[in-house]
């Protein structure tokens, strides 16, 4: 029985193998119709897409989800008034929501971590995000391991986490640092400088500068990682947004008229900063690298690279356990991930040492 | 064989709630229970791009089809399959001489505008050809299972590239029957009940231009009714999504269809086209009064090639994966009912492993110290009779030795007294001779004197 030939994957090299021949059909056969099968079943099945804010509180976070996708997904906390005593720890909501434009339908889940970063001491206060982050990894892990699984596993893995710093206009702080390193290699991580309407443009050029510069010192890679750029488009087209990272965004969720058209913005005695104007903040930037080109590449790097990590390491830690006469309980899953390996692209481990097989 | 049994009443039940699963639980219902609202937006936000997103990624990553054609050798199953992907695909005809059935794959890439296909095609060699059919369909049962167990076996593997994989499990399996006009061959059937639970089956009547219209109509009807009353499942296309419900709908009424394939080109009015000419005419391939051919494309490529690959993950490969676990022991639910972890089972096998595997090479130690120990006794013994032995010979040695030296001795005294024996005769001898010559002389003397 001959075995297929084995194909190298077309994504990584553009030149075909010798032994895979390429034929050139001699009329229409009609095999791009499958693209819009594929269209037709995506937009029966729906996408799912879960995003986290983390930031200190006060810098927008709610206001900037409710911006994002122009409903009114929290309710903002207005400022000023102390809705009750500040949260001791830090908690995790988690709010979803089904939105639909012209027929593609969106299950959207808000994870908000009020909280973060209000107490005297911070210290270890990533703990509880990065245990919900790979909880939510766990139970994808448990329900793929299943004998009888599902047809479509419900996925609930954080696919983006937007953190806001604070527009001190210096650098980033020591508690930024501590968690960025923590959580970018758990999760695909986009910066934003919150409320950047409090920074002039000078300032904010600087503020930039200094937090890329941070960023390259303590070796933080933020989406776009570099090292995912497939071919010269993507490199291209990453480059421009890796120079504007962390874009200085403000949200809105109020509408004023401004020139007779109505327009998302902040009325302030000076003037009215309109959020989609791209001369005042970069909010269009953000929306459209979180919502617009990059949604899926969010979704494929969490799914192939995250996840992959973690189930590697989940899977090699467990032969690492004790072993005892008879069943081996397992250990729940630890809050703080051991030192994974960065992102590393998977298909670059064929470099490492020899997979080990189950 | 109960597990082809098992594996039969899995692939009802699922065909019997095909149509409620695959058919999208609504989405209230699903909201009501997970307690979701849904929203509504007050301005534009932009993802009706996302299905444009995911096409993007596939386009990058390219397609992988793989289509198995079973039929007896000379049926026209490579002809058909050049003319549907309108490309020569080099092979040479097979010969009829194998002895047993053989599976010979093969991939191309086909690109279409900005869509790269790499299409496998696995063709069955030696079907049907043989004396004795018996072992005819467990090859292709075999090489279908075998493409499963590769694609479960990088999936369970610790450090795997699941995107980066070459798809080789079959989507489609087109099965040729001959065009008899009577009924299917028993090889057929077995054939097909074989692997309707593990392959997307379609089936076509091949050279068609053999059968008339009428006899057609009947042969299509008989085929039907015998694969019904036998319980095969054939691949029905799917009608839950509106938008191809009515046309695949009437498509199955047209299962199984008839084809032509050709990739000769003849002249018919003022065009070419792909034609079998004859001296009572020409058969024309895409002209759909002629044959099914192009029900056969339609269904096949443009309209259902994703359904296809589809249900081959998430029905043929899950049934599979959940069979060959169960084999294995695993399951879901333990002793008393509590949930099992798949973890938590290769766990307990793998130390059982190691403990027989630990045992084991005790036992190999302890086997092979107790022949060392014997080895060295036999030595011991053997050397132990060396020594006595060359003691023994030395005593001998020395016995002897001795017994020369005494003997020596004795001849040196009975040289030594014959030597003196020898010199006192000389002597005398001497001495008598001495005095016998002087008594001569002496009587000369005397004698002169007298």
């Amino acid at each position: 029985m001959d075995p297929p030939r084995q194909c190298p994957s077309p994504s990584s090299s553009r030149p075909i193998s010798p032994r895979t021949p390429s034929c050139e059909t001699l009329g229409y056969v009609g095999i791009e119709a499958v693209l819009d099968q594929m269209k037709i079943k995506a937009m029966k099945m729906g996408f799912e897409f879960n995003i986290m804010v983390v930031g200190q509180s006060g810098l927008g976070k709610s206001t900037m989800v409710n911006t994002l996708f122009k409903s009114k997904i929290w309710k903002s906390t207005p400022s000023g008034l102390a809705l009750g005593p500040i949260p001791q720890t830090l908690q995790l909501h988690s709010v979803t929501h089904v939105i639909e434009e012209k027929g593609v339908k969106l299950k959207l889940t808000v994870t908000d971590t009020p909280g973060f970063g209000d107490q005297i001491n911070n210290d270890k206060c990533w703990d509880p995000i990065l245990g919900y982050i790979n909880g939510q990894y766990e139970q994808y892990l448990q329900e793929e391991i299943l004998i009888t699984r599902q047809r479509h596993i419900p996925d609930t893995r954080v696919h983006c986490c937007v953190y806001f710093v604070a527009p001190t206009g210096h650098s980033l702080r020591p508690l930024d640092i501590e968690f960025l390193q923590r959580l970018c290699r758990t999760v695909n991580v986009v910066p934003v400088i919150a409320r950047a309407d409090s920074l002039t443009m000078e300032e904010r050029e600087d503020f930039r500068r200094r937090i890329q510069h941070n960023l390259r010192t303590h070796s933080i890679d933020v989406y776009p990682q570099e090292c995912f750029d497939e071919d010269i488009n993507d490199k291209i087209l990453n480059c421009k947004i890796r120079e504007r990272i962390p874009f200085a965004v403000v949200g809105a969720d109020r509408e004023h008229v401004v020139n007779g058209r109505c327009v998302l913005g902040r009325k302030t005695k000076w003037g009215i900063v309109e959020v989609e104007n791209m001369k005042h903040c970069e909010f269009p930037l953000l929306r459209d690298l979180l919502i617009r080109s990059h949604l899926q590449d969010l979704k494929d790097i969490t799914h192939n690279v995250h996840y992959e990590n973690y189930r590697v390491g989940r899977l090699n830690e467990s032969h690492m356990l004790p072993r005892g006469p008879g069943w081996v309980t397992l250990d729940p899953a630890p809050a703080n991930s051991p030192a994974l390996p960065g992102p590393s692209k998977v298909c670059r481990w064929a470099q490492d040492t020899p997979s080990e097989e189950y | 064989m109960s597990s082809e049994e098992a594996r039969h009443l899995f692939f009802q039940t699922h065909m019997a709630t095909k149509s409620c699963m695959s058919s999208q639980v609504s989405v209230d219902e699903q909201k009501k229970r997970e307690n979701i609202r849904s929203l509504t937006m007050s301005g534009h936000v932009g993802f009706e791009s996302l299905p444009d997103q995911l096409v993007n990624r596939s386009i990058q990553q390219g397609f992988c089809f793989n289509i198995l054609c079973v039929g007896e050798t000379g049926i026209g199953k490579s002809t058909l399959i050049d003319t549907l992907f309108n490309t020569n695909f080099e092979d040479h005809e097979s010969s009829h001489f194998c002895p047993h059935v053989r599976l010979k794959a093969q991939t191309y890439e086909l690109q279409e505008s900005n869509v790269r296909l790499k299409l496998t095609i696995v063709n069955t060699v030696g079907f049907g050809d043989q004396i004795n059919k018996e072992e005819s369909y467990q090859p292709i049962v075999d090489y279908i299972d075998a493409q499963f167990e590769a694609y479960l076996q990088e999936e369970l593997k610790i450090k795997r590239s699941l995107f980066n994989y070459h798809d080789s499990r079959v989507h489609a399996c087109l099965y040729f029957i001959s065009p008899t006009g009577h009924s299917l061959k028993t090889l057929d059937l077995l054939a097909m009940k074989s692997l309707d639970s593990k392959v997307n089956i379609i089936p076509v009547i091949a050279k068609a231009d053999a059968i008339s219209k009428t006899e057609l109509q009947k042969f299509k009807i008989k085929l039907m009714s015998e694969l019904v009353s036998n319980g095969v499942q054939i691949y029905q296309f799917p009608t839950d999504d509106e938008t191809v419900a009515k046309i695949n709908a009437s498509m199955n009424g047209h299962l199984p269809f008839a084809v032509v394939g050709s990739m000769d080109e003849v002249k018919v009015g003022n065009k070419l086209v792909k034609a079998r000419q004859y001296p009572w005419g020409i058969v024309q391939v895409e002209n759909e009064n002629h044959c099914d051919f192009v029900k056969l494309r339609e269904m096949l490529i443009c309209t259902n090639m994703e359904d296809l690959r589809e249900q081959t993950h998430t029905r043929h490969y899950e049934l599979y994966r959940r069979c060959k676990l169960e084999e294995m022991g695993f399951s879901d639910v333990g002793p008393e009912n509590k949930p099992l972890s798949l973890q938590e089972t290769y766990e307990a096998k793998r130390h059982q492993i190691y403990g027989e595997r630990q045992r084991k090479e005790e036992e190999m130690k302890q086997m092979f110290v107790q022949r060392v120990k014997e080895k060295e006794a036999i030595l011991k013994e053997a050397e132990r009779e060396l020594q006595a032995k060359f003691e023994h010979l030395k005593r001998v040695h020395q016995e002897e030795r001795m017994k020369l030296e005494e003997k020596r001795r004795l001849l040196e005294e009975e040289i030594i007294s014959f030597s003196k024996k020898k010199a006192t005769s000389e002597i005398y001898q001497n001495q008598t001779f001495m005095g016998s010559n002087l008594k001569k002389d002496k009587d000369r003397k005397n004698s002169n004197f007298m």
